[in-house]
């Protein structure tokens, strides 16, 4: 089992595409084009570019609001994904969900949500059925470090322990949650530790390096296939904006720790590291996400009485 | 023309201030009284309500909670059973499901499993409604949950005067109260009003007459106040004189007002932004057909959300919504009748 390691440039087209993505939607907000809270992961494209070339497409996978780099990484259709965030048709889910509540069940993408820790049980129950009709597939659980305090989460570690379900819990620990640090919302800031508690498997990762998230999670994933139960990754990692469009990041946070994480950003590094072909490769990107916008600006938006539909099935 | 006397320049304020003003003032008079929530200490709370507290009263009384609702409601009772005060805060009011056994299970149920003996002063507020594109769940208007289940009072103000005043006479009332918050009102411009200086309440189970009228009352409360305003205008234009009821709290009803305006106009239409089905416009057209069946000319009518959930796009969303058009659509066929 288990997959080739992408390349730098490989991982890097990845992310720069998330980043892209990012910029592209955030300038539709400010523009007023977009409505609502966007939420970026800029900062911390390495965990999913690193997870999602990991595992299977047809593995599960939820995330959060924060979580479409984890969508598109998957898989997922950039134009529908682009068109379901732009509130089209065409869109993943015709513009019902939204940007906080993508679903692709063609990728096993069984949704991002908008209530923290709110697919971690999805997850399970994924997982628990995977185990049941033998077809092996792995479930991953995407939340943050503030969502450990969840009860829900709590229940849903103690279920997968108990009936080893193959899921990975994987924590972005970024340091805070909202405008909170850690060290001011948890009792415990070792998650790993707490998550031990349970009997849960743990790993430690760092969270801007693709190759060791890759790694850690081909790992966990080819351990839950043996039938040998659910894993809590810890990766570390950072947002170097704000937790929303309308915050800037730097009230509750220093400037030369946003500086430091910036320095050591994922892009930024992999950048590096492949050289020249770095800027051919932005500028393809940049070309592919910009069609995809103006693709998706272009489509309808559904029909009003669309909305009346699919209430049942 | 310059000003020629030294009186201030009233201040208008907009609800949010009226909210955080009666916050502060409750603190103040109460010092067995604590606030906690979400980033509601540091960062003053996601939109703002509990800005500058946690500076002023300290981290003892502001508390930033784990996100963990459950414990923040749950804890809440306990507090309360102690002799405290207690404002708990949901940083959207659809997050509260995530501790609503702690709220229909217990603190609705202390005072009347104890016989009597407690009281539980809490009140659980954030902010409510659609209309802003924040879909599925920073949407909601989910009070009819809790409508259903006795022990608790339930209230949503739609003004700066009576979002300060009722947040101060539910943090003094004793019992449990969910207080519905409308984001979108936070910082409306165009309701900003000038606030007492002194002390004052709105006393909960009031409604107000916002509008007075003959040929049709609209009942609404929060949001779709300013909806049935505006159909009211729009009404009057085609010759029709609508009267428009603000609720102001579901949990206890205020049926006189209702009743005393359709004896007025014996036609009636509920409107809210939850959905139909099971909702607080039927019930408050329930009570109407029971009690006040012989003042009606026409079938008392609800213009609701649809039942369905709130949908992302800004089309699908306005058009599951209550809407003016709607409103007068409906109020133009009631007086046909
Ligand atoms: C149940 C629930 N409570 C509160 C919120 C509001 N909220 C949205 S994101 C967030 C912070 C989550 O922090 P974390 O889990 O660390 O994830 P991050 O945003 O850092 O990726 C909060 C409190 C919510 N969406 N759902
Ligand atoms: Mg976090």
């Amino acid at each position: 089992m288990g997959h080739v390691r992408p390349t730098d440039e490989q991982f890097f087209r990845t992310m720069i595409r998330l980043r892209h993505v990012e910029k592209a939607l955030s300038d539709l907000s400010a523009s007023g084009q977009l409505r609502g809270s966007l939420h970026l992961c800029e900062g911390q494209e390495a965990c999913p570019a690193g997870a999602c070339a990991a595992l299977e497409k047809e593995d599960y996978l939820t995330a959060t609001y924060r979580g479409h780099g984890y969508v598109l990484a998957k898989g997922t259709s950039l134009d529908k994904l682009i068109a379901e965030v732009l509130g089209r048709s065409t869109g993943l889910c015709k513009g019902k969900g939204g940007k906080m509540h993508l679903f692709d069940q063609e990728f096993g993408v069984l949704g991002t949500n908008g209530i923290v820790g709110a697919g971690v049980g999805t997850a399970c129950g994924a997982a628990l059925a995977s185990k049941l009709d033998g077809t092996n597939r792995v479930a991953m659980t995407v939340f943050g470090d503030g969502a450990n305090n969840q009860g829900h989460l709590m229940e849903c570690w103690n279920m997968a322990v108990l009936y080893k379900l193959p899921v990975i819990f994987f924590c972005e620990n970024n340091l805070y949650s909202e405008m909170t640090p850690l060290s001011r919302s948890h009792g415990n800031i070792n998650l790993s530790e707490r998550a031990r508690g349970f009997g849960l498997h743990t790993e430690s990762v760092n969270g801007n390096d693709p190759h060791a998230v890759f790694e850690v999670v081909s790992k966990t994933a080819d351990r839950a296939r043996q039938g040998q139960g659910p894993t809590f990754i810890e990766a570390m990692t950072y947002r170097t904006t704000g937790h929303y469009q309308a915050d800037s990041g730097t009230a509750y946070r220093t400037k030369e720790e946003v500086e430091d994480w910036r320095s050591r950003s994922p892009i930024l590094l992999l950048k590096q590291r492949i050289g020249a072909i770095a800027e051919e490769i932005e500028a393809e990107e940049l070309a592919i996400v910009q069609a995809s916008v103006t693709k998706a600006l272009s489509e309808p938006t559904p029909n009003p009485n669309q909305a009346m539909t699919e209430v049942f099935a | 023309m310059a000003a020629t006397t030294d009186a201030p320049v009233a201040l208008k304020k907009n609800y949010l201030t009226a909210l955080k003003e009666a916050l502060d003032e409750e603190m103040q008079r109460n010092s067995l009284m604590l606030c906690q929530g979400e980033d509601i200490g540091r960062l003053g709370g996601a939109f703002g309500v509990t800005d500058g507290l946690q500076a002023k009263y300290g981290e003892d009384r502001v508390v930033d909670m784990p996100i963990s609702e459950a414990a923040i409601v749950g804890s809440a009772v306990g507090m309360a059973l102690n002799g405290m005060t207690v404002m708990a805060e949901m940083q959207f009011i659809d997050f509260i499901s995530c501790g609503f056994d702690q709220i229909v299970n217990m603190m609705a149920t202390y005072h009347y499993r104890t016989a009597g003996e407690v009281n539980i002063p809490v009140v659980v507020r954030g902010p409510a409604g659609a209309y802003g594109g924040g879909a599925l769940y920073h949407s909601q208007m989910n009070e009819a949950w809790f409508c259903n289940s006795p022990g608790l009072k339930v209230v949503c103000p739609s003004t700066p005067y009576d979002a300060k005043g009722m947040l101060k006479a539910a943090l003094r009332d004793g019992n449990p109260v969910i207080f519905y918050e409308i984001k979108e009102l936070y910082r409306k411009r165009e309701i900003e009003e000038e606030l007492p200086t002194e002390d004052y309440i709105v006393p909960l189970g009031k409604a107000a007459v916002r509008r007075e009228g003959t040929d049709v009352t609209l009942v609404s409360y929060g949001q779709n106040v300013y909806h049935c305003l505006d159909a009211a205008t729009e009404l009057e234009k085609q010759g029709i004189s609508a009267e428009v009821i603000d609720l102001r709290s579901l949990v206890p009803l205020d049926e006189e007002t209702i009743f005393n305006s359709i004896a007025k106009t014996s036609r009636v239409i509920v409107v809210n932004e939850a959905p139909m089905t099971c909702g607080f416009a039927g019930e408050v057209v329930a009570r109407i057909t029971t009690k006040a069946f012989h003042l009606l000319d026409a079938p008392p009518s609800r213009v609701t959300r649809m039942d369905t959930p709130v949908p992302w796009v800004k089309p699908l969303e306005l058009h599951v919504l209550p809407s003016v058009d709607k409103i007068v659509n409906e109020a133009v066929r009631l007086v046909k009748f």
